[in-house]
């Protein structure tokens, strides 16, 4: 019972640190990035090839991994994304349906259609226990890993001039263009660390979630689950959303087997229809 | 005074009955178009099952165009509809519940508009976002259930052993395809022509109205709510019968009826045609079976690069200039055909009003 619940709390926190980048730019630019997953499938695949092939140790190859899907990020949002902000909803959905469609088959095309696993160090393999609850060893390093990095995110949101910047431009886009904070900046930084973290999630990941062509979607519904379910307004909210859906997920594979993802389907539309905004939206504004 | 009005107000309505009598009226190239449409049967006898495809293609195309292209509502879950009665129609058949294959056509798309009655109460709510994940949600939710129930639906081995019975009695379902062809093309005639009976409507007025602003529409005495349930329950209905032919004429039912990318594909397909005139899901559908013919003879394993390639590069040039592109060619084709028959224009008036 206690496992179910360590692991529903591993995989939450993966999901989280997957799915952030994306609430910021949802509640940011107002903008739906369906391929999120993407950027998430890159990290995870430059990890194997730096890792597998080069023998790059593991714990350097996922800052790497960070940096090269933050720039890839980078290039994509000045290049092409930022054309599509002004669009309506059904535009930025097919743009990145095209995009996701896109990687799916050059992946496969580069990498073989194969699932694909990183070598992980011998040390963080197997389990061990504490007061009778079997912990994965990776687990417990991405509950830390993830841990930390929401600590830090909720640190730089609050306390950094970056932060009150992205908040004050994710809350009145225009008044924060008015007191001369250069948005379209602050979203382009935003954007590359958002694609940067889950290229750093689909790293972590590939162990847990699994990799091949398909990731971005299979895991594009996850992602817009966390966000809708938490909300766009704050950290916390797709945090907990992440949480609940994580647990709620190897729970319901643990106990329903059979049903499979069907529970959190269920449990997000029951929370839409409940409340339309997301469980832990401030306004209705937007 | 007040007989004046009246008398003014029965002139005005008998000014926009006939406004809107002319509008509905059928034009040459309207004809033109179906006659060929039909004529296919007997001038591509090798084709008949990509025909085929084609047909149940732009049958499903033409139920979302009646949601996204006439009410505005974004979905991503036409799949749930057109998978929930492609069971249905191989389940009833399988079992033998009910023979006929037309009889279990209709029940199979009141089966799917049921589902829509049901869920729309769900996707009215929220912004577009919302609307996205319910509609996709609920057709996952769906493709989970079958993947469960797998000793009924075959699970992910399809649903096997459907053996469809002949047409009337009379016409079977051969390996060429010619009947199921010529099934599919009369359904998707006989489903167009009452969607176009729909959109002509003051109902079908009505949703334009509500599509172009919702409050206005409210405050001149619309109910939005019951119109858009209506469109939603009618518009899964048709997606429902374009399952149930996929399903009769293949006399196979796999898990992939519910997956994303179908829905994916039929929003790529409504673009390419253009959304908001009927004739858009079908021009869509055909030049999508041909665009993707083509690429899979190319690269049989990446046709799906060069699909995603293509939606890219229709949002990044904008829809609204291809719109006006394909207007202008549509108004081309339409001064064509009038100077060659030497009538009215009226295709222009198959895409009531413009956007």
């Amino acid at each position: 019972m206690l496992t179910i619940l360590f692991d529903g709390v591993a995989y939450g926190m993966l999901l989280f640190v997957l799915a952030c980048g994306l609430s910021v730019t949802l509640g940011l630019m107002n903008f739906i990035n369906l391929a999120h997953g993407a950027f998430a499938m890159a990290g995870g695949y430059c990890t194997v090839i730096l890792v597998n092939r080069v023998g790059i140790p593991f714990a350097l190859g996922l800052p790497i991994a960070f940096l090269v899907t933050a720039i890839i990020g980078w290039v994509f949002e000045r290049t092409l994304y930022r054309h599509v902000y002004a669009r309506s909803h059904l535009d930025q959905v097919l743009f990145t349906i095209g995009l996701v469609f896109m990687s799916v088959a050059a992946i496969d095309y580069v990498m073989g259609s194969s699932q694909q696993f990183v070598q992980i160090p011998q040390a963080l393999q197997g389990q061990f226990e504490v007061f009778g609850v079997g912990m994965g060893k990776y687990r417990l390093l991405i509950i830390v890993v993830c841990g930390l990095l929401t600590v830090g995110l909720q640190l730089i949101l609050a306390k950094t001039r970056f932060g009150s910047r992205l908040r004050a431009a994710v809350d009145d886009q225009r008044v924060a263009r008015g007191l001369g904070i250069n948005v379209g900046a602050v979203f382009a930084v935003t954007f590359a660390f958002g694609s940067g973290l889950a290229g750093l999630g689909g790293a972590l990941g590939a162990e847990i979630l699994g990799l091949d062509p398909t990731f971005p979607l299979k895991y594009m519904i996850y992602f817009l689950i966390v966000v809708t379910v938490g909300g766009t307004s704050s950290i916390t909210g797709p945090f907990l959303a992440s949480l609940l859906l994580g647990v709620a997920d190897v729970a319901g594979k643990y106990y329903v087997p059979k049903l499979g993802a069907f529970v959190i389907y269920a449990i997000m539309i029951a929370v839409l229809i409940w409340r339309p905004q997301g469980l832990f939206a401030r306004s209705v504004a937007r | 005074m007040t007989a004046v009005t009246v008398k003014n107000q029965a002139a005005l309505a008998a000014d926009v009955s006939a406004y809107l009598k002319q509008r509905a009226r059928w034009s040459p190239l309207e004809i033109a178009f179906w006659i060929f449409a039909f004529a296919t049967i007997f001038l591509f006898p090798s084709k008949y099952l990509i025909l085929k495809d084609t047909a149940i293609l732009a049958l499903f195309a033409l139920s979302l165009d009646l949601i996204l292209g006439y009410a505005g509502i974004i979905s991503l879950g036409q799949a749930a509809f057109f998978g929930l009665a492609g069971y249905f129609s191989g389940l009833v058949a399988k079992y033998g519940i009910i023979n006929e294959p037309i009889i279990a056509l209709v029940f199979s798309g009141l089966v799917a508009a049921a589902l829509g009655f049901v869920t729309s109460f769900l996707v009215l709510r929220g912004s577009d976002l919302t609307r996205l994940m319910v509609t996709l949600g609920v057709s996952l939710m769906l493709g989970e259930v079958a993947n469960r129930y797998s000793n009924i639906t075959g699970g992910a081995d399809g649903l096997q052993g459907v053996d469809i019975a002949p047409l009337f009695g009379r016409f079977h379902f051969d390996l060429y395809g010619h009947n199921g062809y010529v099934y599919c093309l009369i359904v998707l005639f006989v489903c167009f022509v009452i969607a176009r009976r729909i959109v002509y409507s003051p109902f079908g007025l009505s949703l334009r109205a509500l599509k172009g602003n919702t409050l206005r529409a409210a405050a001149i005495g619309i109910p939005v709510k019951w119109r858009l349930v209506a469109i939603y329950t009618v518009s899964a209905g048709f997606a429902g019968i374009a399952g149930a032919l996929l399903t009769q004429t293949t006399a196979f039912c796999s898990l992939d009826v519910f997956s994303l990318e179908r829905s994916a594909d039929l929003l790529l397909v409504l673009i390419i045609g253009g959304t908001g005139y009927l004739y858009g899901g079908l021009i869509g559908a055909v030049i999508y079976k041909l665009l993707q013919d083509w690429i899979a003879n190319l690269t049989p394993e990446y046709w799906q690069f060069w699909i995603g390639l293509v939606l890219v590069i229709i949002v990044l040039i904008g829809r609204d200039r291809m719109e006006s592109w394909t207007a202008s060619a549509r108004a081309f084709v339409v001064g064509l055909g009038a100077r060659i028959l030497s009538r009215p224009p009226a295709l222009g008036g198959a895409a009531p009003d413009g956007p």
